[in-house]
C-alpha cells in the first residue's frame, strides 16, 4: 500500500487541478456555513444531537434488541451480521432465495465497506449503483472518493467522455443536465428489470423498528418501490431511540454535507410490500470493538455528513483515493486504525491536528484529538509511522535536560550560520526541498536575556 | 505578581526577536517578568508524532520550572495549548493543576488578566492575520469560521484594533490551517507546501504587506516558502507588532 504522503504528492504534481477540487470541495464547505448560519440554534442542535448518540451508544444492546423486535412486527426479516463475510453471504442467500440476477443499490458505504459488488459479481450477479455519482464510478470501476459526492473527484468533460463510451452520448458533451438525462434513462431500464433492491440506512429507530433514508435523487426509493424484495444494509451505529428524534438529525445531516435544508427525499420504510419482501441486515463489523475503546468510542457517533471532508485542507489537496479506506478523511482516519492498525496507522499523521474537523462536526466528534490518540497506539505499537522508539526516547531525555538541550540548539543555530550556502547545503533533508531554512541570527534569545540581567535589568 | 516567560525552543534560536518583543512588551505593560534559563520545551514535537510516553521528562521538567510563577506567559498558542490539554497524562499534582491552570497565550494575558484596552503601538502597515490553529480552535482566542456563535472579534483582531496606522486585509479563508502542523511538514511536505502557498496567495492578494499570527511555527513554514520563491511579503510575530512603538 503506498503510503499516504506519496499518494498526496502524486496527486499535487497538477497543481491546477489540486486547486480545482480543492475549490469545489470548499464551495460546499460555504454552503454549509450559509446554511448553518441560519439556524440560530445551531451550536445547542450538535450539543443535542451528540447527546442523543451518547446516550443510545451507551445502551446499544437494549436498543438493537427493541429494533429488532419492532422490526419483526412490521413483518420485516432482520439478520445479524458479525462481519463483512457474513453480511454478503446474507445478501447473497436472500438473492438465490428469489433467484435473483440483477439487484439495484443506492445510498450505501456500508456495501462499499463490505466489498458487496466484486463479491456479488463472482457470483454471477448484476449489482447497479443507481445514484449517479455512483453509477460513473462503478462504470470507472473505481472507488468512491467521498461519501456523499462519490464522483467529486471527476471533472464534467470526463464524465462525458464516460457517457459518449458507455450510454453513447454525444462526443464532447458536457451539460450536466443533458448528462443526467441520458443516466436516468440507462438507470430506468435497470430498474424495471432488476429483482431485488438494496439500500443503505441513514437512522433506524428503536422505538419503531422503522429505518430512514435521506437521499435526493430518489432512487433508493425507485428501486424499492419497483421490486418485490427489499433489503436495508445497516450499520448497528445507526441506531436512535426514537421517531421524535429524529428531527435533530435531519435538520443537521443535509446542511452539513451539502448545505441544503434538508435532503429532497426523507423515506420511511417500515413494513413489506403487499406480497413482498423486507429484509434489515445489521452489521457489527468491527464496531462493537470500536465501542469497547473508550478513547474512540465517540467516533461511532458519525452520521456520514461528509463536512469533515470539505473543510478538511488535507483532504481537499489529496483526494479521497489517496487515503485507501472506504472512509476518506478526518473520520476515516480515526475509524480505520481500529480495524487495521498496520494498514490504516499510517491515516492519524495525514493531518496538522489544526480541529477543524471536530469544529465542523454536526455531532460534536472530537476528531483531532482521537487522531492525536492514536498517534500514540500506533508509535506504542512499533510501527514506523510512530518513529523509532529508541531514537524519540534520547530526544526524550534531552528536551529534559537544559544543559544538553542548550548546546544541541547553540550547535543547530551556529552551523546554519556557517554555511550560507545551506539550502544547497541541506537540500537532502525534506523541509528544504520547497522551503528555506529561517535565517540564523546572531544570538539567541537567551543569550540576549543574560546580557540583559547581566547588565543588572 | 511574577510572571514566568516561556519562549519556544525554535524561536529562543531562531526568532529571538519576536521573543525579546514579547518580554519588552509585558515589562511596558508594567509585569515583573523573569525567563527561567533551564527552560526547555513543552514536549510538543515528539507528543505529536505519536511519542507522548518519551515526552513524560520534559513535562515535568516544564513543571518544575514554572511552578512557582503567579502566570506562565508564551508567546504561541500552539505550546500553550499543549501544557492545557496534553499534560493531563501527568498525575495531577497541584503543582501540575497550577501550571496548566495558569499557563497562557501572550494574547490571553494581555486581555483577560491585564485587561488591557489601549497600547501604545503604531504600526502603519496593511496586515494580513493568519489564525493559528491551535490558538483559535484549542484555546478559542478567537470564533472559529465553523461555529454558529455570536461573532466575537478574536483576542488577536482585537489587540490589532489598538495598533495605531494598522490596517487589516479581508481574507477569502479567514482561518485555514497554513499546513506546517509540526511533523506533518515532513511527513507530508507536498501538501504542507501547497497548503502554505495557497495561504500566502490569499494573504499577497489582498495586499499585505505583511503576514502576522499568534504562533511563529505557521510563520516559519510561511517565510520557508516566501523566501524559496522570492515573494514581496514578509512575516512578523504579533508580539513585534504590538511591541512596534517604543516610547
Amino acid at each position: 500500500m503506498m503510503p499516504h504522503a506519496q499518494k498526496a504528492a502524486i496527486f499535487n504534481k497538477d497543481e491546477a487541478r489540486t486547486d480545482w477540487h480543492d475549490a469545489s470541495l470548499w464551495m460546499v464547505r460555504n454552503k454549509r456555513d450559509f446554511a448553518v448560519s441560519e439556524i440560530p440554534e445551531w451550536e445547542f442542535l450538535r450539543e443535542f444531537a451528540s447527546d442523543i448518540k451518547m446516550h443510545t451508544l451507551s445502551k446499544l444492546d437494549d436498543y438493537l434488541e427493541s429494533f429488532e423486535k419492532a422490526a419483526i412486527q412490521n413483518g420485516a426479516i432482520v439478520h445479524w451480521a458479525a462481519d463483512a463475510k457474513e453480511h454478503n453471504d446474507i445478501v447473497l442467500s436472500i438473492l438465490n432465495k428469489h433467484q435473483a440476477k440483477k439487484m439495484v443499490k443506492s445510498k450505501s458505504m456500508l456495501t462499499e465497506e463490505c466489498h458487496l459488488n466484486e463479491f456479488l459479481e463472482q457470483h454471477n450477479i448484476e449489482v447497479i449503483d443507481s445514484d449517479l455519482g455512483e453509477r460513473i464510478i462503478q462504470m470507472l470501476n473505481e472507488p468512491p472518493s467521498h461519501i456523499v459526492m462519490p464522483a467529486i473527484h471527476l471533472k464534467k468533460e470526463e464524465i462525458g467522455e464516460l457517457f459518449h463510451r458507455e450510454l453513447h452520448t454525444e462526443k464532447g458533451a458536457t451539460d450536466p443536465q443533458y448528462l443526467t438525462e441520458a443516466a436516468r434513462h440507462h438507470l430506468r431500464e435497470k430498474f424495471h428489470t432488476a429483482q431485488v433492491a438494496l439500500t443503505g440506512v441513514n437512522f433506524g429507530i428503536a422505538e419503531t423498528g422503522e429505518i430512514v433514508v435521506c437521499t435526493n435523487e430518489g432512487n433508493a426509493d425507485m428501486g424499492v418501490h419497483l421490486t418485490p424484495v427489499q433489503i436495508h444494509s445497516m450499520g448497528i451505529e445507526k441506531l436512535i431511540p426514537r421517531r421524535s428524534d429524529l428531527a435533530v438529525f435531519t435538520r443537521l445531516l443535509a446542511r452539513s454535507a451539502t448545505g441544503q435544508p434538508v435532503t429532497v427525499f426523507t423515506s420511511h420504510h417500515k413494513n413489506p410490500k403487499p406480497a413482498g419482501e423486507m429484509h434489515i441486515i445489521l452489521v457489527d463489523n468491527g464496531r462493537t470493538e470500536q465501542l469497547g475503546k473508550p478513547d474512540f468510542r465517540s467516533s461511532l457517533k458519525c452520521i456520514r455528513c461528509g463536512a469533515c471532508m470539505n473543510t478538511c485542507p488535507i483532504y481537499r489537496r489529496s483526494g479521497g483515493h489517496s487515503y485507501e479506506t472506504t472512509i476518506p478523511g478526518p473520520i476515516g482516519s480515526i475509524l480505520t486504525p481500529g480495524i487495521d492498525l498496520k494498514k490504516h496507522g499510517q491515516l492519524p499523521f495525514a493531518s496538522t491536528l489544526c480541529g477543524s474537523c471536530t469544529d465542523v462536526c454536526p455531532v460534536k466528534i472530537d476528531i483531532h484529538t482521537q487522531l492525536y490518540k492514536w498517534r500514540q497506539i500506533v508509535s506504542e505499537a512499533g510501527l514506523p509511522e510512530g518513529g523509532n522508539k529508541t531514537m524519540m526516547s534520547i530526544m526524550g531525555s534531552s528536551l529534559a535536560s537544559p544543559s544538553f538541550f542548550h548546546r544541541l540548539g547553540n550547535i543547530g543555530r551556529k552551523l546554519l550560520r556557517l554555511f550560507p550556502g545551506k539550502e544547497r547545503f541541506l537540500s537532502f533533508t525534506v523541509w528544504t526541498k520547497d522551503r528555506d531554512l529561517p535565517k540564523a541570527p546572531v544570538e539567541s534569545f537567551r543569550e540576549w536575556y543574560a546580557k540583559q540581567t547581566k547588565d543588572g535589568q | 505578581m511574577k510572571v514566568g516567560l516561556f519562549i519556544p525552543c525554535y524561536m529562543d534560536q531562531f526568532y529571538p526577536q519576536a521573543a525579546i518583543a514579547t518580554y519588552k512588551l509585558l515589562v511596558k505593560l508594567g509585569c515583573n517578568v523573569a525567563y527561567p534559563e533551564g527552560q526547555t520545551c513543552c514536549g510538543q514535537p515528539l507528543a505529536n508524532a505519536g511519542n507522548e510516553v518519551a515526552s513524560r521528562g520534559s513535562y515535568l521538567h516544564f513543571v518544575t520550572m514554572f511552578e512557582k510563577y503567579d502566570y506562565i506567559v508564551a508567546p504561541s498558542g500552539s505550546c500553550v495549548y499543549h501544557v492545557r490539554h496534553h499534560f493531563d497524562t501527568l498525575e495531577q499534582t497541584e503543582a501540575v493543576k497550577k501550571v496548566r491552570a495558569k499557563t497562557l497565550d501572550l494574547t490571553e494575558f494581555l486581555l483577560d488578566v491585564l485587561q488591557i484596552s489601549s497600547l501604545p503601538a503604531k504600526y502603519p502597515h496593511k496586515v494580513g492575520l493568519h489564525q493559528s490553529c491551535h490558538g483559535l480552535r484549542g484555546l478559542h482566542l478567537g470564533t472559529s469560521s465553523e461555529l454558529v456563535n455570536k461573532p466575537v472579534a478574536s483576542k488577536l483582531h482585537e489587540l490589532l484594533s489598538m495598533v495605531e496606522g494598522l490596517t487589516l486585509v479581508e481574507l477569502d479563508r479567514k482561518d485555514e490551517c497554513c499546513g506546517f502542523g509540526g511533523t506533518f511538514s515532513v511527513k507530508e511536505p507536498a501538501i504542507s507546501v501547497k497548503m502554505g502557498k495557497d495561504r500566502i496567495r490569499d494573504h499577497f492578494s489582498k495586499g499585505a504587506e505583511v503576514i502576522t499570527a499568534g504562533d511563529m511555527s505557521c510563520l516559519m513554514h510561511l517565510e520557508g516558502i516566501i523566501s524559496r520563491q522570492n515573494i514581496p511579503i514578509k512575516v512578523i510575530h504579533i508580539a513585534e507588532i504590538l511591541n512596534a512603538y517604543e516610547i
